[in-house]
């Protein structure tokens, strides 16, 4: 069950889903704070969430303006990176590129891909969360310091 | 905390840190800013995997009234770059002002010119997210930095000396070694600081870090070589040069011009509406400025206007003015002071004030309008005098060398000599450079608040007069007292006033507005006298607590119409603070608890209240004390 864990762990690190930040993440789990990376990650899909509504709202309402779109997917980026959502991260730069020259119908363009990359991770993520607490604490408190 | 005297050097504790008794750096107190949930919850979980003592906060304002409330309790801040309450780098420099603890951005951006707005704005570091926890291992550094700049940021060349020498062999040389140099060089000051004052001898042992006190005459003779060399092209090679001074050294005024800098650009840029660079300036920057003593509220209304008496400062200076506005100081050096003040007020004030006064001088013109004007008509006595002068050395101080540099203009006052010394005592025993010296200053208030009780009623009656500098002083009582309270909280004894002791109660966090505590001063003053000054408090809290742009233009108007202005504008000052403070905006609440704290903040309060402006600390722009502290 481990090594299944381990294994798809390594799968999202392969196709790019999580980046080193997560393995950091990782590193500051111990038997203290044993959920820590579960945990964080709650954080971020509920935070981002309301992000993404707040995009979502301004982007409907078709005034496009781009410095507050710009805002708040900086944030979203930040947040994102400090997880590791690496391909969730490339979406949101090129969205916010999108946002510097002005451009809308990119910018709609893009944002459909980040939601999708969030989506995706999200799933992958819990699936990954649920089978390391069913595999054991060893694996998902493992701190190689 | 970070104790100096514990503090080994990098080597005791931090590496590994095993080998060593020496835990630094863990215990560091950080104090960690981030809108960002995910980002704070990572960022603390790494700061207590580093053993560091974390405070995670969501929203600058919280953190700067955090900071304000404890000012020694902590010792370095990480901020995010991008929020939405306020911009990091606005947080980044009201710490610096303020407080003077070393901060770190951070933001996801990357972007070079972004990077260089942290370093222009005085970041110690700037850090890319995501963050590694590898980046947070070594921001203790920052701190000992810090610490050891002003250890050796000393009028006292000897000292200097030792501490250079002590930096350089510090890494390298074992932790005995530096503990031992460090409290040679700690005692030295320590030292001299008791030479001057001898009154916290206690306080001195304490203090870590003796700084250089940048009396208003030593300001003075600082911004006349920088003028003269051209802000622009000042070195500290050559004012040190122009200043001639014996004891002074090039890292003294590297420090002092840093600051000034600073302040500068915060006057030219938010002169007109905010108070808060000049504020945070001030305040924040050295309790030194506290030894207000000397300024018999003469110095606290010039520096309440210049905004850049600190609270500290102002407190003293209240206390000084309102204790003996004679003996605390001496005439020929009001004036000075009172110049010294015009200089770094009208920088400060620039936009705020002066307006009236200078004109478009920034630099020093404006301050030279705005306490001089205010001055006579404030103060009829020479006590009054002091207080401002005070002020301006505190704004002078504050400007440049915040930390040590408060503390040394006030003293050098010479109204309380012990009460300068207080300053410094109690400046060296906070080892953290920001805080202490406020406690300092807040130290030596208590014994010439005792000699100045007297003054203090005096002035009271000149108060009415010239709101002004009745405002300041009681702001400078009050951040005084509030500093007062760590060290030895005389309570009111000098003053006479039960204020005194109200403020020593009044947690720190006033210190910082300046302004504030000049009206609270006011207010304090009010409960006493019931005169005008109230009056005059509510018309500089409310400036106060407007925003830079309502500031402004009160304060202006105050500063410089009659008397009866000036004593609103010893709430303009403090207004002119306040608009410093407006930006904090962390304020209000202070302000609350001041007044709550305060019985004579019923007055103030309900000026306050009025006005419906916080207290802000900024309100003193005095050089960044904040007199908020001032529980009027």
């Amino acid at each position: 069950m481990q090594r299944q864990v381990a294994l798809i762990k390594q799968s999202l690190f392969d196709q790019g889903y999580l980046d080193e930040q997560f393995m950091e993440l990782e590193e500051l789990q111990d038997d203290v704070n044993p959920n820590f990376v579960e945990e964080v990650a709650t954080l971020y899909f509920k935070d981002s969430a309301r992000l993404i509504n707040s995009i979502d709202q301004a982007l409907e309402r078709g005034s496009f303006d781009f410095n507050r779109l710009d805002n708040y997917m900086h944030q979203f980026k930040g947040s994102s990176s400090s997880i590791g959502a690496s391909k969730v991260k490339t979406e949101c730069t090129m969205f916010r590129e999108y946002c510097r020259v002005g451009n809308a119908e990119g910018c709609l363009m893009t944002f459909q891909q980040v939601k999708k990359e969030h989506a995706t991770l999200r799933k992958k993520l819990e699936h990954y969360f649920q089978l390391a607490r069913q595999a054991g604490p060893k694996e998902t408190a493992r701190r190689s310091k | 905390m970070l104790n100096p005297g514990q503090g080994r050097g990098p080597d005791s504790g931090v590496a590994g840190g095993s080998s060593n008794s020496d835990p630094f750096p863990a215990g560091l107190r950080v104090l960690v800013v981030d809108d960002d949930p995910t980002c704070l919850m990572i960022l603390e979980r790494m700061l207590r995997t580093c053993l560091y003592r974390v405070t995670k906060c969501n929203r600058a304002e919280i953190a700067l009234s955090l900071l304000r409330k404890n000012k020694n309790g902590f010792d370095i801040v990480i901020s995010d770059v991008h929020m939405p309450d306020m911009d990091g780098f606005k947080l980044l420099e009201h710490v610096g002002l303020e407080m003077d603890l070393p901060v770190i951005m951070m933001s996801a951006d990357d972007s070079k010119s972004v990077v260089l707005k942290g370093v222009t704005h005085g970041a110690v570091d700037y850090l890319i997210k995501p963050v590694r926890i590898e980046a947070l291992k070594n921001i203790w550094q920052h701190v000992v930095r810090k610490k050891r700049n002003e250890w050796n940021v000393s009028e006292h060349s000897g000292s200097v000396e030792e501490t250079g020498q002590r930096e350089d062999g510090d890494n390298n040389s074992s932790s005995a070694n530096n503990e031992g140099s460090w409290r040679s060089s700690r005692k030295r000051k320590e030292e001299e600081v008791d030479e001057q004052g001898g009154d916290d001898k206690e306080d001195a042992s304490s203090l870590k870090k003796p700084r250089v006190v940048w009396s208003v005459e030593l300001h003075q003779q600082f911004v006349a070589a920088v003028n003269q060399l051209g802000v622009d092209k000042a070195v500290p090679k050559k004012i040190l040069e122009m200043m001639n001074v014996p004891g002074l050294t090039r890292e003294n005024v590297a420090s002092h011009l840093q600051k000034y800098r600073i302040y500068l650009r915060r006057l030219g840029g938010v002169s007109q509406h905010q108070g808060n660079m000049n504020h945070s300036f001030m305040t924040g920057q050295d309790p030194s400025f506290g030894p207000l003593s000397t300024l018999n509220g003469f110095d606290l209304q010039a520096l309440a206007a210049a905004g850049q008496l600190p609270a500290q400062s102002l407190a003293q200076l209240q206390a000084a003015g309102l204790a003996r506005p004679p003996s605390l100081s001496k005439p020929g050096m009001s004036v000075d002071q009172r110049s010294i003040f015009s200089f770094e007020n009208p920088k400060i004030r620039h936009g705020q004030m002066m307006n009236s006064g200078g004109g478009g001088n920034k630099q020093m013109n404006l301050l030279h309008g705005v306490p001089m004007g205010m001055e006579p008509r404030q103060f009829a006595g020479g006590g009054q005098m002091r207080v401002q002068q005070q002020q301006q050395q505190l704004s002078g101080g504050r400007a440049v060398g915040q930390n040590v540099q408060s503390s040394g203009m006030m003293m050098p006052v010479g109204g309380g000599p012990s009460m300068l010394q207080q300053q410094q005592q109690v400046m060296l025993s906070s080892s953290v450079p920001r805080r202490s010296e406020t406690s300092s200053g807040s130290r030596v208030l208590p014994a010439a608040a005792t000699t100045q009780s007297v003054v203090f009623n005096n002035f009271s009656s000149e108060l009415p007069r010239n709101s002004f500098p009745l405002a300041s002083a009681p702001g400078i009582s009050v951040s005084y007292q509030e500093e007062v309270n760590s060290s030895d909280a005389k309570g009111g004894a000098g003053f006479g006033n039960p204020s005194y002791d109200i403020f020593n109660s009044y947690p720190q966090q006033y210190n910082n507005n300046n302004d504030w505590d000049l009206q609270n001063m006011g207010m304090v003053f009010n409960s006493h006298q019931d005169t005008t000054a109230s009056a005059a408090f509510s018309s500089s809290s409310s400036t106060q607590r407007t925003r830079a742009e309502h500031v402004q233009n009160h304060h202006q108007q105050q500063q410089f119409p009659s008397q009866s202005l000036n004593h609103m504008n010893g709430g303009g000052s403090v207004r002119v603070k306040s608009e410093r403070v407006a930006e904090t905006v962390t304020c209000p609440p202070a302000t609350t608890l001041f007044q709550e704290q305060y019985n004579q903040e019923d007055l103030m309060s309900a000026l306050l209240k009025q006005e419906g402006l916080p207290l802000v600390d900024n309100e003193f722009d005095f050089d960044g004390y904040s007199l908020d502290n001032i529980p009027v």
